[in-house]
């Protein structure tokens, strides 16, 4: 009996101590990175999709072989939309998985909680999300849209083509709609816009009731000049919006919308009927004519084993940090975050509307900036696209950032350098 | 201003085609050089087309305007397309034939955008001012309205001469009205039109305000007068759109806290999960909308009345659950029932999101639901029409049970004076459990209402949470009737600040009036009086 206990103990005793020699030696041959999305909570809905697209990504470039010759693994945690959390998670990340870098964050409230982690610790951040720009780190890359990448290609094209004179800028009460706003407003005002001619609105966050809204914006609509709404609306208060201007009547030939944060995602709870014509600027569009588009849509349905999922900008995005990061990393030939901040800044690669974004000294990328109309199909089609556009962190349009450069490259390293006063620092100083 | 220039061009052309028809352009050829056309080019040719004046490429420019206008790819010939299973069905534009089945591959879409949408329109307003149906006339005088130009105006008085539905010519006559303003007829003339479009009301506003800059000194006085007229008219429909609007939003607040007014008020008990029965009732009209799509879309517009009993029941037996499986064992203890309910709530959000993935799901309008009409100087949308009318309804329904039917009465003994009920041989926990099941029912019927304004997903159930609260605790802990005033009060209070403060801080003064108001009314509007309240 005894004998027979000890034995089995041993053999236990081994068994353990091959699994945990297996566990470290496997560890070691992985290399790991962290996904950082809230898959509960209010910003579950945007965002659980950007965890599927990272998966999806982690496990193609498996299938290709990893990176330097070791597979990828993704540690995937759960900040539940609580943005001192996500400095947690961050860290936890960071410090306890060791992960070489992370992809993650939407709003700009929970970039702005983690930032200082990334920098204290010296790690990587990839943040897939439009978003207001003013800006900088040297441990974050921004791969989603700055405002000259969207909202402000948007107006121009709404003053051109449609000949719009007066602008309703309507958005959720928080950071990226004030920026936006304000930086829109200044550039507006620049193109000789009189001040009563633009109205400017907020609404809280998860705003359903738009009955008064939307009547003002038809009032403000009746002086007899072309009028157009500028929306920095967010998330789950667009579809009470645009179910309210579908029933009040207002039609993209009379007034159109256009909004930054309304893609394929967001359509897709909506009967898109009474909104064609409605329009949205973004990077990318499901909808864009291109083999690599093509390709991406096929293995994404295939990954999530639903054909109607549907693809979306962040989630573009986080494919061009993602894949940017990994020839980085083949570059650099180790996953050092030092190294990879030298290598990264130049790297080219295809973007999924058939050209390339680079990633550039300010930690920004190139990319083309389209305009799409809402189709009855819940899709976008574009009407316009521009060539690749560079990301512009301090915008020129505010006063106190429009002397102010970031460029992270030796010898400067400044993510705030004023070209008026020669110096590096303090945002207008 | 380019599109009244080619808008002009277009209806000379127009004029010109209908004297000599038999020498009418084929449209053909020009539907043909939109394969190749930028946006610009292809407004060109709409309105050439629209000139040959053939009325037969009326459908072609309705499809067009739709997006269902294709090339095909091998020899760019222009057709109208429509689906047929898994291809396409080829229209030719101009004689309307069928030519043939290809796939999707096989031709390429014409892209159409609002400037192209808005050519379209106009172009079609003026093909069809005199189509002898009249829906069509009514649309094309519509058309003008919307898009007045001087040029239009030969061709509507041409239509009024021989118009004769009412309805029709008077619309007609707006159109007549608002393209004269900008021709250049007699001061005479245009100081009737500016009297017709006063009449307008709102939407004459624009129009006028677009002249006003360029008319005639003479006509200043007439048109600023009309303008004043309109808006002074449209401060006093201001007041009664305010408070249309606060009732709409007021049975919004109704109907969330209703279920509430049930389960807090009447019984006690601090449900946090009141939310996710809003939102379980949502996910059922979502379910029940499913089932009818994919078996019998022909039901789509009963789709909501079939939901409503659904809902109540599902919703009423989850309600049922809970209170058997976790309130129970928690009667007079509030600290722990918030505690347990909450987590309740959270475990019922992530099921759901779980199962139905976190984003939106569509849960469409019925037609009954969609659009609007106007009243007088307002806008009235159905949708919240007919959920001011359901709310109060669910509202005095349940008035009616609990204060005229047996069961009603036995709920009141209970949460009145459990041990006397008790021993009047009142099954007490029977009572509590269909109570607090009638309560979720009732919530989960606010979903489908719910359902139908807000998005369906996962987190719907918690923005109405606190607002619920807010409801039930203004208006009067147990009291039904407090829940209607104070929802609708606070609803309209909401609206009549939201034009001057804006949302966010008429939201936050709203707020501050209710912790105001309970500081001097701890028990809310209407306070329950009498021995039941110190138990």
């Amino acid at each position: 009996m005894s004998f027979k206990a000890k034995l089995g103990g041993a053999l236990l005793a081994a068994a353990l101590s091959t699994t945990a020699f297996h566990g470290a030696f496997a560890a070691d041959d992985t290399i790991k990175i962290g996904v950082l999305h809230s898959l509960s909570g209010t910003m579950a809905i945007s965002e659980t999709t950007l965890k599927d697209a990272m998966l999806m990504l982690v496990e193609e470039q498996n299938k290709k072989g990893g990176v330097l010759g070791k597979k990828l693994e993704a540690v995937v945690v759960d900040p539940a939309s609580d943005w001192p959390l996500f400095a947690e998670k961050a860290r936890q990340l960071i410090s306890q998985d060791k992960v070489a870098a992370v992809f993650g964050c939407w709003t700009s409230s929970s970039r702005k909680s983690v930032l200082p982690v990334f920098e204290e610790l010296n790690s990587i951040l990839f943040y897939p999300v439009q978003y207001e720009g003013e800006e900088s780190s040297r441990n974050i890359f921004y791969t989603g849209a700055a405002p000259n990448q969207q909202a402000i290609p948007a107006v121009d094209y709404l003053a051109e083509t449609e000949g719009v004179e007066r602008w309703v800028l309507a958005g959720t009460d928080y950071v990226y709609p004030q920026t936006t706003n304000k930086i829109l407003k200044a550039y507006l005002m620049s193109k000789g816009v009189a001040e009563e001619d633009i109205m400017i609105n907020y609404t809280p966050f998860g705003h359903s009731d738009w009955q008064t809204i939307v009547s003002d914006i038809k009032k403000f609509g009746s002086a007899g000049k072309k009028t157009a709404v500028v929306s920095t609306i967010n998330g789950d208060a667009n579809v009470p919006f645009y179910k309210e201007l579908g029933n009040q009547g207002i039609k993209a030939e009379d007034i159109p919308v256009v909004a930054f944060s309304v893609g394929e995602e967001e359509l897709a709870g909506l009967d898109t009927a009474p909104l064609v014509g409605h329009l949205a600027a973004w990077n990318y569009f499901q909808s864009v004519d291109a083999p690599v588009n093509a390709e991406f849509i096929k293995t994404w349905h295939a990954y999530t084993k639903n054909d109607k999922r549907v693809t979306n900008d962040p989630m573009e995005a986080a494919y061009i940090g993602f894949n940017a990061w990994v020839k980085a990393v083949e570059a650099a030939g180790t996953t050092e975050t030092d190294a990879v901040l030298d290598s990264i800044i130049g790297v080219s690669v295809p973007n999924l509307s058939g050209g390339t974004s680079t990633v550039m000294p300010n930690h920004h990328i190139t990319k083309p900036v389209l305009i799409g109309e809402i189709q009855a199909d819940g899709q976008f089609e574009v009407v316009q696209e521009t060539a690749a556009v560079v990301g512009d962190e301090w915008s020129d349009y505010l006063p106190d950032s429009k002397d102010l450069i970031s460029d992270w490259r030796k010898p400067m390293e400044c993510g705030n350098f004023n070209v008026a006063t020669g110096k590096c620092g303090g945002k207008g100083s | 201003m380019t599109f009244r220039i080619f808008s002009g061009a277009f209806v000379a052309f127009l004029l010109f085609a209908c004297a000599a028809f038999a020498q009418g352009t084929d449209p053909k050829p020009l539907f043909n050089q939109l394969a190749d056309a930028n946006f610009n080019a292809a407004e060109k040719l709409v309105a050439e087309i629209a000139a040959t004046g053939n009325p037969r490429v009326v459908p072609a420019l309705n499809a067009f305007s739709e997006g269902d206008l294709y090339f095909r790819k091998s020899d760019k010939a222009v057709f109208a397309a429509k689906a047929a299973g898994s291809q396409l069905e080829l229209i030719d534009p101009v004689t309307g034939e069928s030519a043939g089945q290809v796939a999707k591959s096989a031709v390429t879409k014409i892209k159409v955008n609002n400037n192209l949408r808005r050519a379209i329109r106009a172009a079609l307003g003026g093909l069809t001012l005199m189509s002898p149906d009249r829906g069509a006339r009514l649309s094309a005088a519509d058309a003008i309205l919307r898009a007045p130009s001087a040029e239009a105006l030969e061709l509507v008085e041409a239509a009024l001469v021989k118009e004769t539905d009412g309805e029709v010519k008077a619309r007609m006559e707006e159109a007549r009205a608002v393209s004269l303003l900008s021709s250049d007829r007699s001061v005479d003339e245009k100081r009737a039109a500016i009297e017709t479009i006063a009449g307008l009301g709102a939407s004459g506003l624009g129009v006028l305000n677009s002249v006003s800059g360029t008319i005639d000194p003479g006509l200043k006085p007439d048109l600023d007068a009309a303008i004043a007229s309109i808006q002074n008219e449209q401060q006093l429909w201001n007041l009664a759109q305010n408070v249309w609007y606060g009732m709409s939003l007021g049975s919004v607040l109704l109907l969330a806290a209703i279920g509430l007014a049930i389960t807090f008020g009447v019984m006690g008990i601090i449900n946090m999960a009141h939310g996710e029965m809003v939102m379980l009732g949502a996910y059922s009209t979502f379910m029940v909308q499913q089932v009818i799509r994919e078996n019998a879309p022909g039901l789509f517009d009963w789709s909501l009345a079939i939901a409503l009993p659904v809902a109540f029941l599902v919703t009423g037996a989850v309600g049922f659950v809970i209170e058997r499986g976790v309130i129970r064992f928690l009667y007079g203890r509030p600290l722990e029932t918030l505690l347990a309910t909450w987590g309740v709530s959270l475990i019922l959000q992530q099921a759901i999101r779980t199962i139905f993935g976190p984003t939106n799901q569509e849960v469409g309008n019925p037609s009954w639901m969609s659009g609007s009409f106007p009243l007088g100087g307002m806008t009235i949308t159905y949708n919240r029409m007919w959920i001011i009318v359901f709310s109060l309804t669910i509202f005095f329904a349940l008035l009616f049970v609990m204060k005229k039917t047996a069961y009603g009465l036995n709920m009141r003994a209970v949460t009145q004076n459990r041990r006397m009920a008790s021993s009047m041989g009142i099954r007490t926990p029977w009572v509590d459990a269909l109570t607090f099941a009638l309560g979720s029912g009732i919530a989960g019927i606010a979903g489908v209402a719910l359902s139908q304004i807000d998005n369906v997903s996962p987190n719907l159930g918690q923005s109405y949470i606190i607002d619920s609260f807010m409801v039930v605790v203004f208006g009067g802990v147990g009291n039904l009737w407090g829940t209607l005033v104070g929802a609708l009060s606070l609803g309209i209070l909401n609206k009549f600040l939201e034009p001057s403060v804006g949302a966010v801080l008429g939201k936050i003064l709203v707020l501050v009036l209710i912790i105001l108001f309970i500081q001097k009314r701890p028990r809310g509007l209407f306070a329950l009086k009498g021995r039941a309240v110190e138990a």
